[in-house]
């Protein structure tokens, strides 16, 4: 008998739990201006998705998943695209969609029941967020092959969570990620919970990571609250792929700090003390410990920082509040580019049924 | 291309000569599915596409369809216009997901920002011959999708001119080609590049006393009904719908507003068929001119027979007569 294959799968963290730098950085640390650009990407989501929730409790907002504990991958991956790549996202990714450029009033629009919330002014090229689990990995190879075909230095993300690995559609993706050398970088963001269901029910595998060597890729696993190890590990998969070097697939660890959505309620299924050791996880104190530590950070700025933050999101709410609902006529005129003939009729019954405008 | 470039084809060799000429004529066509780059296809209709066009924009898939419908999306937002085969359409259900949920979708959900020119082609209908899950028809599943247009040839020109719009289109078709015709017959076409209007039916024959109205493979057995029941001195009209969703309903009114009756012939089953729309849509808007139902000649509602059997459960044409003579008799 001969071993035909053996594989690994590599894990990678820079920072403990409290911030403290367990060796030696890699290159990102020594970028402050990017760091701090990614610790306010980070505090600003993450008052973002406090405000989204409260907007919901007081009905002013429809169902909303809360991005806590997935403020840092989210923020690394957006920092490591440029911003000719394509972003494409599941639907707890406010992180990346803020670090891109989507505005804040588009993703409550989004989530306040509104089309235009996917209309994107800044990202035109992301593809909108997916609600069917794990269909946009099938999109993600697609816009990859499409740079191929072209021979564009570009690359593609795409995010999923791990109850999303557990369908064909990821398996297939990076399948054919691996047979065509396509640029595109899966991220499976960890956060240990698919709505009730753990991390262990939906794989026998060891790690979501190594289901990457099955498909012909690299596997990485970094620690999702580990900002340099995300940012660092993303950097380079990227360049790779930018390169003509195939994908990857990074396994992100962190945890779901909130219910699934605001229609959930994870006391039913996870104890008070397993969200306790999570919280003394969060990447966010993480790095927040260690710029004080670095001495790149001040109670001060951080006091103006967290109303900078509340300022820029108040704004943002404002906005979505005061935009009007479109007219009910809207859900006929996008649905193809010109309306078909056939359809003219039913647009012009809603016209005249909504002549006022919409209930 | 210089000259004209006129050949007698089947309908599989249309579909062929439709997309070479629009790879020719528009780089961002791309073709991908199953088999159909080194082999050309099952049926043969992408043969050659490869050689002329390269890998690059005729690529062999991995084996999974759902890949294939959802890959044809992310191509498709980035301005490409992927032509993606399903070797059947009854291997299509994988991919109704991607079909239904995302590419009948993108343009409404991003408020137009992106949008999938794309054309999803399967085979699809019985009658030859073929192994289990390879014969049934179910464009009504589709034709139920908004956001979707499903077109389905009848003959080789209208597969040649309605493929050329299909690919053009800036939304997603799906274009049903109907495999027992695939070679049933030849045609002139002429390689010209001129596509045939989608979301119109094609009336294939005028008469005065009954609307035919079919599509796909049924046509041949509707346009016999039409034969024989014009050799007993009755004047049928044929109606071939090309485009089953949206409907073109205008042509169906004005035809059965001059015929008073109509019968509609078509392969799927009954129930919950394109058939019950179009029957619909006819006793709404031209119920003062009916002079009789509207009545459906169709595939039974039960699962497709194996092929010993096939022919029991399509349609014919002494059941199209029969039907036509029965409401022409009110």
């Amino acid at each position: 008998m001969k071993t035909i294959h053996e594989f690994s799968v590599d894990s990678v963290r820079y920072l403990d739990d409290h911030g403290r730098p367990l060796g030696d950085l890699p290159p990102q640390a020594e970028d402050t201006e990017r760091v701090l650009a990614a610790y306010r990407n980070m505090v600003l989501t993450r008052t973002f998705d406090s405000k989204a929730i409260a907007l919901q409790r007081t009905g002013k907002c429809g169902t909303y998943p809360s991005v806590l504990g997935h403020e840092v991958t989210g923020t690394a991956i957006g920092q490591s695209m440029a911003q000719t790549d394509v972003f494409v996202p599941y639907y707890r990714d406010q992180a990346t969609h803020i670090f891109r450029g989507v505005a804040l009033s588009e993703l409550l629009l989004y989530w306040g029941g509104d089309e235009r919330g996917s209309a994107w002014q800044h990202c035109p090229q992301d593809l909108p967020i997916a609600v069917p689990i794990a269909t946009q990995c099938c999109h993600a190879v697609g816009v990859a092959a499409a740079m191929r075909i072209r021979g564009e230095a570009r690359a593609v993300v795409c995010c999923i969570g791990d109850g999303g690995t557990s369908k064909g559609d990821f398996t297939e993706s990076i399948n054919l990620a691996g047979a065509w050398h396509l640029p595109v970088v899966f991220m499976v963001v960890n956060n240990q919970w698919a709505i009730s269901t753990p991390r262990s029910i939906q794989t026998g595998a060891e790690t979501i990571a190594q289901k990457a060597i099955g498909a012909g890729l690299p596997g990485h696993i970094v620690d999702g609250n580990d900002y340099f190890a995300t940012v660092e590990t993303l950097d380079n998969a990227l360049g790779r792929a930018r390169a003509g070097k195939g994908g990857a697939v990074i396994e992100a660890v962190t945890y779901r700090l909130g219910d699934h959505t605001t229609a959930d309620d994870a006391t039913r299924y996870r104890s008070a003390e397993d969200l306790k050791q999570a919280w003394d996880k969060d990447g966010i104190k993480r790095l927040q410990n260690y710029l004080h530590g670095e001495g790149f950070w001040s109670p001060d700025r951080e006091r103006e920082l967290q109303a900078e933050c509340k300022r820029t999101v108040d704004k943002a709410v404002a906005a979505y509040l005061a935009t009007e609902a479109e007219p009910p006529t809207a859900m006929m005129d996008y649905l193809f580019e010109t309306l078909p003939e056939a359809l003219k009729p039913q647009r012009d019954r809603i016209a005249d049924k909504y002549r006022g405008g919409a209930l | 291309m210089s000259g004209s470039d006129i050949r007698d084809v089947t309908l599989v060799e249309a579909v062929n000569m439709a997309i070479a000429w629009e790879m020719e004529h528009d780089e961002n066509v791309v073709v991908l599915g199953e088999d159909i780059a080194t082999n050309g296809g099952v049926f043969r209709a992408t043969v050659g596409l490869k050689d002329r066009f390269g890998f690059k924009r005729v690529m062999d898939t991995p084996l999974a369809e759902n890949l294939i419908a959802g890959t044809a999306i992310g191509m498709a937002t980035q301005g490409l216009r992927p032509v993606a085969e399903f070797q059947f359409m009854g291997f299509i259900y994988s991919a109704m997901e991607q079909i239904v949920s995302h590419a009948s979708r993108m343009r409404n959900r991003t408020r137009g920002r992106l949008s999938c020119p794309l054309v999803y082609r399967a085979p699809f209908g019985g009658g030859i011959h073929a192994p289990e899950h390879h014969s049934e028809s179910t464009e009504a599943l589709f034709a139920h999708i908004p956001g979707l247009r499903v077109v389905i040839p009848s003959s080789p020109q209208r597969a040649y001119g309605l493929l050329l719009a299909a690919i053009r289109n800036p939304d997603p078709v799906v274009f049903l080609e109907p495999k027992r015709i695939y070679r049933a017959v030849t045609q002139s076409v002429e390689n010209n590049g001129e596509a045939l209007p989608l979301d119109t039916c094609f009336t294939l024959r005028e008469g005065s006393d009954v609307t035919l109205i079919s599509w796909g493979a049924s046509i041949m057995e509707t346009l016999e009904a039409a034969d024989a029941l014009a050799e007993q001195g009755m004047s049928a009209e044929v109606i071939d719908l090309g485009t089953i969703s949206p409907l073109d309903r205008e042509t169906l009114l004005c035809s059965v507003t001059k015929t008073g009756r109509a019968v509609i012939v078509h392969e799927a089953c009954r129930n919950g068929g394109v058939g019950a729309e179009v029957a619909a849509s006819i006793a709404e808007g031209a119920y003062l001119e009916l002079k009789a139902p509207v009545i459906r000649v169709t595939g039974y509602d039960t699962v497709m027979p194996y092929y010993r059997n096939e022919q029991a459960y399509l349609p014919q044409t002494d059941d199209i007569v029969e039907a036509a003579k029965r409401v022409i008799a009110l």
